[in-house]
């Protein structure tokens, strides 16, 4: 099993939980993880990345290379075009649709949407409202770590064991409402994965 | 054996704790940051008692881990690159005095300056101060070093650098950490007749022999390294030498099946016996390095050799930060083509934070220098380097830790008037304090204006040992306590802030203006 992952988005959205969540539940499984991140300045709401690779077999380079990852996981939408390329030409592009206009230049919105909906293979989603919906937008990264989860191939509630984990000491309350974002990824994602 | 997914600067430090770390000593600066962070958040160090709190600077930091050292113990200090600048005396001389419990210079490089002003290469300090190097391909290798650093310490009697770079701290991977857990050195300080820390002229001289007369024994050291490998391949048209997570790169393109012979380089100085075998086997010889072309330039020699290829030959870029792609391309393998950039992709850079108290610093000081037109701002080293970006626009130089009031005196010498220097608290008390001592002594035209937020806010919120004592720090200092000003940034007070900045920049002697509200996001933390 293999798994090249670029996730994309803006500082202090939440990248870095789900990428350690896929992390977590991976070496849970036995798999070689290796997961790059920013800390520092871009932290401060600018443009970060994390990459992350998971593999049964020993992970060389803790980069990916352009133009080889199989999945972009972005939870902005202009984050996950500046990240196009990373993505393989048979790989997959996932992302919030939901701006984030921190910049004056920020271009028109659909003309982003519409670059992203041009990829092959794409799930563009408003995750943000989606979490409302599951009662928080804030869990809008639990929504997009949904999203990705058909894409991986990991067992049954091997992501929701850790995400139940990861909320535990937080309540019950935020566990149910994590998990409920999760579920309505996932389904948006398996609706569109073939 | 325990399996955990860790950091590179995580595992280092788990690696040093299992090895018998008595001190860590560092002051935050990225990508380093988080090997401290670790040993405050480790109940084991707590347990075993280790030092871990933060230094003023990197300097203070270098001395205190080199006087645990001299008691005996495993000590290890910890910085970003350009912190090595500021610790550069001690650690020079630590290398002529020699050691005695071991010691470890961690050093942190950041290639591509993803959070830094330069891209230094650590490898030459620790040629300079001819002391071995270490670096780690790997968060396991980085693991494994520590206990081996510091064995290597005590077994030479040298500091130890050990050289990360950015995509090795800050990248997180499976590390199997050992049960076993050594214990700490006991209290050894050398003894009444022991005369080489003392360096006077005549004892210095005996020691700088000794240490030049040790670097045979560093090289002997690097060819028997376990973490220096010839790798023997059958198309010996090309040689590798790769460095510390370069070799990582090299395995990726070639899929791991790289068929040159490769020199892994994760040990200085040059093992010559390896080196030698492949430049007498190889037509030409590839060097993959992050950072400078340190093992290339060496290789080439001042009057060039076109055997030798890399950055400085072209086949890879002159700066940034390596990849498996450029690696690949270095070897001219077959790649698919990149999409061009989308044209709607704009520029995203990092910004002051929503609430943060520089922001309203940062509208007072604007408004007040409109009044003056020919003032000069000067930056410093943190958050509010921001400045420098629209809307404030409102810094004219960041240059190093404590320069902003340096810089300010030396351009009132010149004959600027106003001279403004801008500084973050924690940056004062690195390196600010001096420069002040220097205004105060002249009694220069300049006004400094401290931004007391309470934490080191740019690495994360670590603390600052002089907030909430800056006026304190500063009439101590000298200065002139009516022209000590203080304000807290809020909208609310921005009439009377700007008029406060205003009549202390027309004021033609040393003032200090200390804006004083906690960082918003250490803030909110708190109250979480």
């Amino acid at each position: 099993m293999k798994h090249d992952i670029v996730l994309a988005g803006v500082g202090g959205q939440g990248i870095l939980t789900i990428a350690a969540i896929i992390g977590e539940a991976a070496l849970r499984q036995g798999l070689h993880v290796k997961q790059s991140e920013v800390h520092g300045m871009a932290q401060r709401g600018g443009a970060v990345l994390a990459h992350l690779r998971l593999n049964s077999e020993p992970i060389h380079s803790d980069l990916i290379a352009p133009g080889s990852a199989a999945i972009v996981l972005a939870v902005e939408p202009m984050e996950a075009l500046r990240q196009a390329e990373s993505l393989s030409p048979q790989g997959v592009i996932l992302t919030n649709a939901r701006p984030v206009r921190n910049v004056s230049d920020y271009p028109e919105l659909d003309e982003v949407l519409a670059a992203l909906r041009a990829f092959p293979r794409n799930l563009v989603i408003d995750a943000e409202q989606m979490a409302q919906d599951a009662g928080n937008a804030r869990a809008m990264n639990m929504v997009m770590l949904g999203a990705v989860s058909p894409f991986l191939d990991f067992p049954d509630e091997s992501l929701t064991t850790v995400i139940r984990d990861a909320f535990a000491r937080k309540g019950p309350d935020v566990v149910a409402v994590n998990l409920k974002a999760f579920a309505a990824g996932r389904e948006a994602a398996l609706a569109v994965k073939r | 054996m325990a399996q955990h997914l860790l950091l590179g600067d995580e595992a280092l430090a788990q690696g040093a704790l299992d090895a018998g770390l008595s001190g860590c000593y560092a002051y935050p600066g990225t990508p380093s940051t988080e090997i401290m962070e670790y040993f405050q958040a480790s109940a084991e160090a707590a347990e075993r008692d280790i030092h871990r709190l933060w230094s003023s600077n990197e300097k203070v930091a270098m001395e205190e881990a080199l006087g645990m050292s001299y008691a005996g113990k495993r000590a290890m200090v910890c910085m970003k690159h350009v912190g090595l600048n500021v610790a550069a005396d001690g650690f020079v001389n630590s290398a002529i005095t020699g050691t005695n419990g071991g010691l470890i210079v961690t050093v942190a490089d950041d290639p591509s300056m993803h959070s830094s002003q330069n891209e230094q290469d650590s490898r030459f300090y620790a040629q300079f101060a001819m002391t071995p190097c270490l670096e780690p391909s790997s968060q396991q290798e980085a693991y494994d070093m520590a206990g081996y650093a510091f064995a290597l310490s005590e077994e030479l009697q040298l500091p130890v650098l050990m050289r990360l770079c950015t995509r090795l701290s800050h990248s997180r991977a499976d590390v199997r950490t050992s049960a076993n857990k050594a214990a700490q050195n006991e209290l050894q300080p050398p003894d009444a007749a022991t005369r080489r820390f003392v360096l006077l002229p005549a004892i210095a001289k005996r020691n700088y022999e000794a240490l030049c007369a040790k670097q045979d024994a560093l090289v002997a050291g690097s060819e028997a390294s376990p973490f220096n490998r010839y790798e023997d391949g059958a198309d010996k048209s090309v040689g590798v030498v790769a460095c510390g997570i370069a070799y990582n790169y090299l395995q990726e393109a070639f899929g791991g099946k790289c068929p040159h012979p490769v020199l892994k380089l994760s040990q200085y100085p040059l093992p010559k016996k390896q080196l030698a075998r492949l430049m007498g086997e190889c037509r030409s010889v590839v060097v993959l390095e992050d950072g400078m072309p340190f093992v290339e330039q060496m290789l080439r020699g001042p009057l060039g050799n076109d055997r030798i290829l890399g950055r400085l030959s072209g086949e890879l870029p002159r700066t940034g930060e390596l990849n498996p792609r450029l690696v690949a391309e270095a070897f001219k393998l077959e790649l698919s083509p990149l999409p061009a950039p989308s044209p709607l992709v704009k520029i995203r850079p990092p910004r002051l934070c929503d609430g943060c108290p520089h922001i309203n610093s940062y509208e007072a000081l604007s408004e007040a220098l409109k009044d003056f037109a020919d003032a000069k701002v000067f930056g410093d080293i943190g958050c509010y380097t921001l400045g420098a970006l629209p809307p404030y626009n409102a810094i004219s130089s960041c240059v190093d830790m404590g320069a902003s009031i340096a810089m300010a005196k030396g351009a009132a010498d010149a004959g600027v008037f106003p001279a403004v220097g801008i500084i973050g608290d924690s940056t004062f008390t690195h390196s600010g304090m001096t420069g002040l001592l220097d205004a105060v002594w002249e009694n220069s035209p300049i006004t400094v204006i401290i931004l007391d937020n309470s934490t080191t806010a740019m690495t994360g919120g670590q603390d600052s040992m002089g907030s909430g004592r800056m006026a304190e720090i500063c009439a101590g200092i000298g200065v002139n306590r009516e022209h000590i000003r203080e304000f807290v940034p809020l909208p609310k007070n921005h009439a009377a802030n700007v008029q406060i900045i205003r009549e202390e920049m027309a004021y033609r002697g040393l003032s200090v203006i200390i804006a004083r509200r906690e960082c918003i996001q250490t803030l909110r933390r708190k109250k979480r």
